[in-house]
Formats: structure tokens, C-alpha cells, sequence
């Protein structure tokens, strides 16, 4: 292939003459070093190049050579329990060629190309199979069967298929004598990848997150952002729901954030048994790591590199669920580039096509029936953290992701400082899956969910407007009604929204669990209201010691959620104690 | 073989602190320029764009006296590289590594690229060792561990040198007698600063194990965009090939962040917010995530970078960012601070965020994260107590209020307030808390585990579990 010329290099954006015959978004090598860019632009014969990796040392002259094809990653058996940088390099084969610190030009495999899987074939000689069939799998790790589909645009019959050990680019079937096909296939991360239809998302996506899964639910194949300044605990949010959510495949993305977390997800979910399959976290996981000290375009491709292996699973008929963090890095790589590029800046610097690429993103996430024969069903879900510059949530990335996504977990500063974690304001935050939601845990979990949830969130509501009342005029001046709910909204807070991550029965919840905490908080005010009624004060209720059991209702095993019941029940003797007692004076 | 660097007297313009040269050959980015004056004088400088025939020049150390005509450039084909050497240790730099204390030149075992190269993720090691400061507020509430990067927030006359010394002085890890290697760099800092600073180092002998890199207040702006670089290439030649622990200690990164803004006015870049570049955030983070461990290498880098933030607003850029990539940040308070209170640190808005990793039994004590959350919460209540009290008196607030009230207030005087020269070890800092833990009544301690309540609180307290409160 005839080599172009390097002519001007400005930080991660270099331009090269005599490209004529390189194509837009064509990946192509550069120098001798042999570092990847990615061409963003052509004007007669010079493309504008983003390059992946540190331009230093890069001068005109150097040669670059295209070749031919955009940026694509590998797609096949091998993905999960992976580590890869921005544009899918297995960060611990770059290891062994570079060692401990990031040198350029690492020239590894995206996917290992030794290691031999046991394919069981699906289809016989003879079967017709066109794209997105199944034809054959192989146990990638104990919990997830990887399906191994026909790639896009073919079809045949069957004429040969295998079984046994394999590599990944050995032939395992062939259709018409002539077509071969292995186990891996490529795509170009910019393209979404096809299905038949998209669903109406209905099913909520289990976080055991209380106020989640309660109050701002997400389905699965929905999306959800998180916008909060530093220090509000988006982090650790988006580790929890990644730990715990029940998805069958979860896809993680560091982009432009800290070193040391990814390699604390690195640390622990090996170590984590997820809850719904009893092996660890790691056999379902696939991390993608651009840390903020790596260069800045592979940011921008590691969002893409995620969604694109996040919806290979989904055509596996998994439900899948992936987490960018943060978004707003990814945006600003945006920002950087068109800066470079000089193109005109929109809002913030931001360049004018921010809120579509933002919005092309998460509409990759969704509910759909996949391409193949036997109508799998598959989801995405998307969660994306946004960091707004000071917390400021009128800022262009935020906006232009509230636009989008059906669910806004507001984080607050006032909160996260009280150590109230997670720190999702309820009075901002929502979730327009709600309606959705509630018809299927009415159904599945406890008729009277969306009853109590309600009840529960208008008990919080009235609390905001009675804490303006008390911060003007002091508590005692409110009745003991309006006191008492107070402190039921207190124990909702307290008791049931806050939720320690680092306890290790607090940090996830079953539906059941959070369903009769919940009970619990509001029967306390029922019970409360009823008895200041027949005459009970309000600083005998206040100071009842069954409170202090509700309080620890939370750490309660899972296996041992009888007790719950029990306190349940006691907190109801209390009650009717103190109401008879209150009898006996007053009569 | 070395290629001889080609000389160019081809200067077009020099405009602030850029230059562009024309006419040039085989320039690379990022390539080290040594600018020759007709004086004879030798001043450096850095590629920042070459476009064909044309470079574009950053100079470190000012254009002034330059000649247009007479002046002479040449590119040294290899970026901007620190001669390191275990020599360093107790020696004194100037803000691109030339000593600057009288001693002799160093003779370097290595030459490194001052930009340095990003760790591999998988090759971190999770920094989870204690570090005991000394300091209550930051041991018992803001843990830091080994490899972290935690800055100081802190504003125009608060005492972010007074907080920072104390921590070179004191940090230990409880049970090894090793001490930290400081790396100290000033960036714009003031004459007096630095000299107090050196002072205190000279006064403990921490001098012997410091590292000390200097561009003061009069000294090169542009220079200042290097020193953290060449800091914490030093760094990290002690912590990963010589395998010591480094302290390494950076102020004031507001000057450096508007050393940043200077360049890029003068290229014309597209500001982002408050007229800083839009990339500041990527160029915080080449710096700030260079601390850490690494699998298999004895040493560490734990930074704790200073900053004052303008007008105490921490909504603004070069806090507002810096808390995106660092580890959590120590903050100063101004109200704390007028009150007498030594350390001012305000505990509320400070934040570690590996402190959960490097707390607990076989670390600290058992009962650490539990008291942490649990005065945290105290403390939230108690001043929201005191605020109210302020608009209603203290009649209008509940029992329970009063109590959190009176212990926000012992928190104040008795944790926060222990002075410059008190250095607490962490047990007498856990007891500390329980201490003051007793001032709530005990159906408020939801955030500690029933078998941590019976330990640890004082007897007469466990038996009045049904009675409420304090008087």
C-alpha cells in the first residue's frame, strides 16, 4: 500500500498528505513506531488523523500507511473476564510486551489467537442458516454459553461443520463448499449492530439498591444517567450497580477516569460472588480501561469499543448491562478534537454535533428480538455517569443526556456530605419506567409495591415542605401529627434509603428484603398516627425501643429475613401496649 | 549515531511565551529546543506543533532579550529528559533541575522524559496501606493510604504549608520504622514559603531524605508547566527503581494551572471555562496519576498536591477538576481557622476515598469505619443543630438536638483543634471518638454494629439503653 506523509502534528491530531486512496475513519499506522490513529477528516489528499496513542517524538515526514478498514473490534470467545484499553488491546498482553508502564506501538492481539476453545456445533449438514443463527457454542467461562452466530450479510447451508478444540480463527463450519466460518468475527464500532425489532423495556432490572430499585427503577434495555459533582459517589453508584445488577453480562467502562479504580474492579470481582449464579463477578465481566493520563482519542473510541461488545452478548440473547463512566470525559475528548480540528464551538467549547453523538449512543441500549431463526430476546441497559463542572447540572453534556435517557439519578452535595450514601436526591431525581415498573412488582413481588412506594414518597415530600416550616418557626410550633412525620420520614431516610456499599449484608438487597423494610418504615407511621389518635404522646412513640431494631432491619441476612417479620410483629405489640396503657389513663 | 542538531536562525515571531521558526527540517513534537541568545546566554524551550516547515516553540524561561535575527535554535531530537540519580536526595533544584544550592552537578545514572509514561492498569497495585499522619481529622476520618493522591483545597491565607509540613513531619506506616523520601516542588510559591518549607525539613533532618525542586514567585512562568513533571520523574525513579516510599508534595497548582492559560491565550485555543484550556483536565491528570504502586516493586508515590482556591469557590476550574481525578480532597475552612482551630480542616465537604480499604482490623482497629460514619453523622446533625439554635435559640431544639449541638461543638475543640505540634497515634485517635461518641444518646448511634457498641462504649452508657438521652 503506498505510504502518506506526515506534514503537521498538534497533540493527539496529526495531518497527513498523499491519502487519497484512505477512506474516512479508515484506521491507519503511523511512523515507525507504528502507532494507530483513526482519519476524521479529508481535505483533497490530507486527512486529519486522531491517533490512539502519544504523538511525541512524531514529525512530518513520517510515513503513514492506511489499512483500509475502520475501527472494528473482535468479537468472539475470550471477551469476558478481559481487561482492554480504548480500542480493545488486552491490557495484560500489553504487559508482557511493555511492562508495567504504557509504551506506544504495542502490537497485540485483540483477542488471544492461541487459545483453543471446545466448539459444540448446533447445526448439522444440510441445515439452511442465514445471519444471526446459532451455530454452535462454546462454554466461555462456567456461567455464560457463548453463542457463536453467523456473521452479518451471509447465508448458506451447511456443508461441513465441526467439533472440538479450536482457536478462534480456525474454520469451523463452512456454508456452500466455499464460505468458511470461525469463531471470531470483526465490526466497526461506530456501526450499531443490526436486530429485528426493538421491545417495549417492562422488566425492571434488579439492582438491590433500595432506592433504585424502589423509587427510580431502570428496566432492562433502559437507560439511566448519573450526573453529580466530585465526591457525590457516582464511583461507587455505578461499581454497586455493576457488582450487583442482574444482568447476565455486564460491560464496564473506565473512560478518562482514575487508575486506581479500575484496578480496585480488578481486585475485587474476581474476588465477589454474584448473588445470582454463585461464581464470581469476573466470569460475566468485560472492562474497558482508558484512564484520564491515557491518551485522549482512545477515549473516545473506548465508549464505542464498550457498546459494541455490550450488543455482540445481546444478539446472544443475553441481557446485558453497560456502565460508562464517566460520559462526560468522553465528551470533552470530543471537545479536545474539534478544538484541534478548528471547527466552530457550540455551547462550552462543546462541538455542535455533541448532543447527537451523545444521543446515538444511548440508543444502542434497548429491549430487542435479535437477528436469527429462533427470535432470542436480548437487552442492553446503559448507565452513564455524567461529572458536571461544579456540580452544575445546566451544563451542555448533562442537558444533552437528560434529553435522552428515561431515567436521572440526581446526586447532592448536601447529602454525600452527611454521609448519606447513596447520595440520590429524591426530591429531583426520576424514572419514567416507573409506571411499567410498578405493574411488575405489584405482580411479582407484593400487591400493595407501588402503594407503599407512593405512600412513602409522599411522606418524604411533605417532609421537605414541614423542614422549611421548622427551619422559620423551630419544631415545637408544629402539631404532633406533622412531628411524628417527621420522624417516619427520618426512619425512611435513615432505615431505608441510606445503604453502606462497604457492609456485606447491606450492600445488595433481594426484592423481598427491601419490600418488607419498606413495610416496616411505614407501618411504623401508621401505627404512630393511629395511636397519637387514641392519646398516646408523641415522645412515647418517639422513644420506643423497637425503633432501634428497626434501624438495624438492614443488616438482616437474606436467609434469615424471619426476623424482619419478627420485629414486624413486635413493632405492632408496642404499639397496642402503649395504646392500652393510654386507655387506662385516660379512663 | 547522534544526528548533529542543525542550527536555524529563522525565527518568524515571538509572541509571549511561544516562538514559531520557520524554514525547520525534521522537527518532531514534543522535541526538546535549545535557544542560543546573541548574548550567549542558553535557554530551553519545547515543540508544541510543527505544521510542515513551521514549529511552533514553548519557551520556558521568557523571551526577553531575544533577537529575532541573531538568535539562534536548535532541536535536540529527544523531549525534554531529568538526569536522575539517588544523588538527588538532599539537594535543592531549580524548577527544571539545574541545583541551585552550590553543591555539585549531578552526575545522572539515567536519562527519563519528564512527561513519563502511563502505568498499566493491570500492573496497579490497590494502594491499601495506612499512613499515619497524626493528624485526628485526617487518620480517623480522611484515611490516607500509600499511593495515594489526596490534595489540600485550601484558599488565600489559610495555612494549607503549616497543615502540609506537619504531614512530611509525621507520616509513618504504623509498624515499619521506614520513613518517607519528600519530594517538595514550588510552583510560583513566595521566597518566605519555600524558606519555610526547607525549615522545617532542615529542623526534623528531613532535609537528608528530600528532594527539593524551587521556581518561586519571580522565577520563569512557563518553567512552572515542567517542575511537577521533573518532580515526579524524580519520584518515580526513587519509589520504582530505587524502591523507596515517596512523599511527594506540590504546590501550588493554581500557578501551574494559569502557567497552562498563559500558553494557550497566547496560541489563541478556544477557552473552556474561565478562559483555562479545555484540556486542563487531561493535563491535571498526567500529573495527579502519577501516584501509586506498582505489582512487584517495593516503593510507592503518595502526592499531596496544594492548591488555594480563587475566591474560596470550589466550583471553580482547578479545584472543581482536580477533585475529578485526585483521590478525595482535605479541605480548609476559613470559619474554622478565624475560630482558633488548628488544623482548620473542615471535615464535612473532605472526602478520602481509599480510606475504606486502608482501615480496619489488622490495619487500624475494628471499629474504625463504623466511629468514622458515625461521627460524620453526629457531626452533620450537630451543625445543623447549631444552625438552628442560631435562628431560634436554644429552647426550640429537641434533647437530642442539644446533645449533637453540645458534641459538634467538643468535636470542634477537642478532635479538629489538637495544634501543629501534636501528633496523635491513631488508637489514641479512635479513642478520641468514642470519647465524644458518649455526648449521643445511644439509640442515635444507628451507623455502629451492636458487639462495637458493647466494646467500646463506656460501661455506665450500655445499661441505659432504654432510657433516652442526656439531660
Amino acid at each position: 500500500m503506498k505510504a502518506g506523509r506526515v506534514v503537521k502534528v498538534s497533540g493527539p491530531l496529526v495531518e497527513a498528505e498523499g491519502m487519497e486512496h484512505a477512506n474516512i475513519y479508515d484506521v491507519v499506522h503511523i511512523s515507525r513506531h507504528n502507532l494507530i490513529g483513526e482519519i476524521i477528516e479529508m481535505r483533497g489528499d490530507v486527512a486529519s488523523i486522531q491517533v490512539y496513542e502519544e504523538t511525541t517524538g512524531i514529525g512530518p515526514g513520517d510515513p503513514v500507511v492506511t489499512t483500509g478498514e475502520p475501527l472494528s473490534v473482535e468479537l468472539g470467545p475470550g471477551l469476558l473476564e478481559m481487561m482492554f484499553d480504548g480500542i480493545q488491546r488486552p491490557l495484560d498482553a500489553v504487559r508482557l510486551v511493555t511492562g508495567d508502564f504504557l509504551e506506544r506501538g504495542a502490537n497485540v492481539a485483540k483477542l488471544d489467537r492461541e487459545k483453543k476453545w471446545y466448539f459444540t456445533p448446533a447445526v448439522s449438514v444440510g441445515d439452511e442458516v442465514s445471519e444471526g443463527d446459532v451455530i454452535g457454542t462454546v462454554q466461555e467461562t462456567p456461567v455464560i454459553i457463548h453463542k457463536i452466530l453467523v456473521p452479518h450479510g451471509i447465508s448458506g447451508t451447511v456443508t461441513d461443520i465441526k467439533e472440538g478444540e479450536f482457536t478462534v480463527t480456525d474454520d469451523i463450519c463452512i456454508l456452500d463448499h466455499k464460505i468458511p466460518l470461525q469463531m471470531m468475527q470483526k465490526w466497526p464500532v461506530r456501526k450499531s449492530r443490526g436486530y429485528k425489532r426493538k421491545l417495549d423495556p417492562t422488566e425492571p432490572l434488579l439492582t438491590g439498591q433500595r432506592v433504585i430499585d424502589t423509587f427510580f427503577p431502570v428496566t432492562k434495555g433502559g437507560t439511566a444517567a448519573i450526573p453529580g459533582p466530585f465526591g457525590s459517589g457516582k464511583t461507587i453508584i455505578q461499581h454497586q450497580l455493576a457488582k450487583w445488577a442482574d444482568a447476565e453480562i455486564v460491560v464496564y467502562v473506565g473512560c478518562g477516569e482514575r487508575g486506581n479504580e479500575m484496578t480496585s474492579v480488578l481486585k475485587e470481582f474476581p474476588e465477589l460472588k454474584d448473588p445470582h449464579t454463585g461464581e464470581t463477578l469476573m466470569k460475566r465481566t468485560v472492562l474497558i480501561a482508558n484512564t484520564s493520563n491515557m491518551p485522549v482519542a482512545a477515549r473516545e473510541a473506548s465508549i464505542y469499543t464498550g457498546i459494541t461488545i455490550a450488543e455482540y452478548y445481546r444478539d446472544m440473547g443475553y441481557s446485558v448491562a453497560i456502565m460508562a463512566d464517566s460520559t462526560s470525559r468522553w465528551a470533552e475528548a470530543l471537545r479536545e478534537m474539534s478544538g484541534r480540528l478548528e471547527e466552530m464551538p457550540g455551547d462550552e467549547g462543546f462541538p455542535a454535533y455533541l448532543s447527537s453523538r451523545i444521543a446515538g449512543f444511548y440508543e444502542r441500549a434497548g429491549k430487542v428480538v435479535c437477528n436469527g431463526k429462533d427470535d432470542r430476546i436480548g437487552a442492553i441497559t446503559v448507565i452513564g455517569a455524567v461529572s458536571p463542572p461544579g456540580g452544575d447540572i445546566s451544563e451542555p453534556v448533562t442537558q444533552a443526556t437528560l434529553r435522552i435517557v428515561k431515567v436521572f439519578w440526581g446526586l447532592d452535595y448536601a447529602l454525600s456530605y452527611a454521609r448519606h450514601f447513596p447520595a440520590i436526591n429524591w426530591l429531583n431525581s426520576y424514572s419514567l419506567y416507573q409506571a411499567k415498573v410498578d405493574e411488575w412488582m405489584n405482580k411479582y413481588v407484593d400487591p400493595d409495591f407501588s402503594k407503599n412506594r407512593q405512600f412513602a414518597m409522599n411522606l418524604l415530600q411533605d417532609e421537605a415542605k414541614l423542614q422549611e416550616i421548622v427551619r422559620l418557626v423551630g419544631r415545637d410550633t408544629l402539631s404532633e401529627e406533622d412531628q411524628l412525620k417527621l420522624e417516619a420520614a427520618k426512619s425512611i431516610r435513615e432505615d431505608f434509603l441510606q445503604q453502606n456499599a462497604f457492609h456485606e449484608t447491606d450492600t445488595f438487597n433481594s426484592y423481598e428484603k427491601q419490600n418488607k423494610i419498606l413495610k416496616l418504615v411505614i407501618e411504623f407511621y401508621r401505627q404512630g398516627k393511629k395511636a397519637l389518635e387514641s392519646g398516646v404522646y408523641l415522645k412515647e412513640i418517639e422513644t420506643l425501643p423497637v425503633r432501634e431494631k428497626i434501624s438495624r432491619a438492614k443488616f438482616i441476612p437474606e436467609n434469615q429475613m424471619e426476623q424482619i417479620d419478627e420485629i414486624h410483629r413486635e413493632l405492632i405489640d408496642s404499639f397496642r401496649r402503649l395504646t392500652e396503657m393510654a386507655g387506662v389513663e385516660n379512663a | 549515531m547522534l544526528k548533529m542538531p542543525k542550527e536555524y536562525q529563522t525565527i518568524k515571531e515571538i509572541v509571549g511565551p511561544l516562538m514559531v521558526i520557520d524554514e525547520v527540517e525534521d522537527v518532531k513534537y514534543e522535541e526538546l529546543v535549545e535557544i542560543e541568545l546573541q548574548t550567549g546566554e542558553k535557554r530551553r524551550g519545547r515543540v508544541l506543533e510543527v505544521d510542515r516547515n513551521r514549529a511552533l516553540v514553548q519557551l520556558f524561561e521568557g523571551s526577553g532579550g531575544m533577537n529575532l535575527q541573531r538568535t539562534r535554535v536548535r532541536f535536540l531530537g529527544r523531549p525534554l529528559e531529568l538526569g536522575v540519580s539517588t544523588d538527588m536526595i538532599g539537594r535543592i533544584f531549580d524548577g527544571l533541575g539545574k541545583p541551585i544550592d552550590g553543591g555539585p552537578k549531578i552526575i545522572p545514572e539515567k536519562m527519563l522524559d519528564i512527561n513519563g509514561i502511563p502505568i498499566n492498569p493491570v500492573s496497579r497495585d490497590y494502594p491499601d496501606e495506612f499512613i499515619q499522619t497524626g493528624i485526628s481529622t485526617i487518620d480517623g476520618l480522611n484515611t490516607l493510604v500509600r499511593g495515594q493522591k489526596l490534595p489540600i483545597f485550601s484558599a488565600a491565607g489559610l495555612p494549607h504549608n503549616e497543615v502540609a509540613a506537619q504531614i512530611a513531619r509525621q507520616a509513618t506506616v504504623p509498624g515499619s520504622d521506614e520513613k518517607f523520601a519528600v519530594v517538595f516542588a514550588a510552583m510560583g510559591i513566595t521566597f518566605e514559603e519555600a524558606r519555610f518549607f526547607i525549615d522545617n525539613l532542615v529542623e526534623t533532618g528531613a532535609i537528608d531524605r528530600s528532594v527539593l525542586f524551587i521556581n518561586l514567585a519571580d522565577d520563569p512562568v512557563i518553567e512552572r508547566i515542567a517542575t511537577p513533571r521533573i518532580a515526579l520523574t524524580c519520584a518515580e525513579y526513587l519509589a520504582f527503581e530505587q524502591d523507596k516510599h515517596v512523599l511527594v508534595i506540590l504546590t501550588d497548582m493554581t500557578n501551574y494551572a494559569e502557567a497552562l492559560r498563559e500558553t494557550s491565550a497566547a496560541r489563541k485555543e478556544i477557552p473552556g471555562r474561565r478562559g483555562y484550556p479545555g484540556y486542563l483536565y487531561t493535563d491535571l491528570s498526567t500529573i495527579y496519576e502519577r501516584a501509586g504502586r506498582i505489582k512487584g516493586r517495593e516503593g510507592s508515590i503518595t502526592q499531596i498536591p496544594i492548591l488555594t482556591m480563587p475566591e474560596d469557590d470550589i466550583t471553580h476550574p482547578i479545584p472543581d477538576l482536580t477533585g475529578y481525578i485526585t483521590e478525595g480532597q482535605i479541605i480548609l475552612s476559613r470559619d474554622l481557622f478565624k475560630r482558633g482551630i488548628e488544623p482548620p480542616i473542615n471535615v464535612v465537604p473532605s472526602l478520602s476515598r481509599l480510606k475504606d480499604r486502608g482501615i480496619g482490623e489488622g490495619k487500624t482497629r475494628e471499629d474504625h469505619a463504623d466511629t468514622m460514619n458515625q461521627l460524620y453523622a453526629a457531626y452533620t446533625s450537630g451543625i445543623q443543630a447549631r444552625e438552628l439554635a442560631v435562628i431560634l435559640g436554644e429552647t426550640a431544639l429537641s434533647d437530642v438536638d442539644k446533645a449533637f449541638a453540645q458534641f459538634a461543638e467538643t468535636f470542634d475543640k477537642k478532635y479538629i483543634n489538637q495544634g501543629y505540634k501534636n501528633n496523635r497515634s491513631i488508637i489514641e485517635t479512635l479513642d478520641l471518638g468514642w470519647e465524644l461518641l458518649q455526648l449521643i444518646p445511644r439509640q442515635e448511634l444507628k451507623r455502629i454494629r451492636f458487639e462495637f457498641l458493647e466494646k467500646y462504649l463506656a460501661e455506665d452508657k450500655k445499661d441505659k439503653k432504654d432510657k433516652k438521652g442526656v439531660k
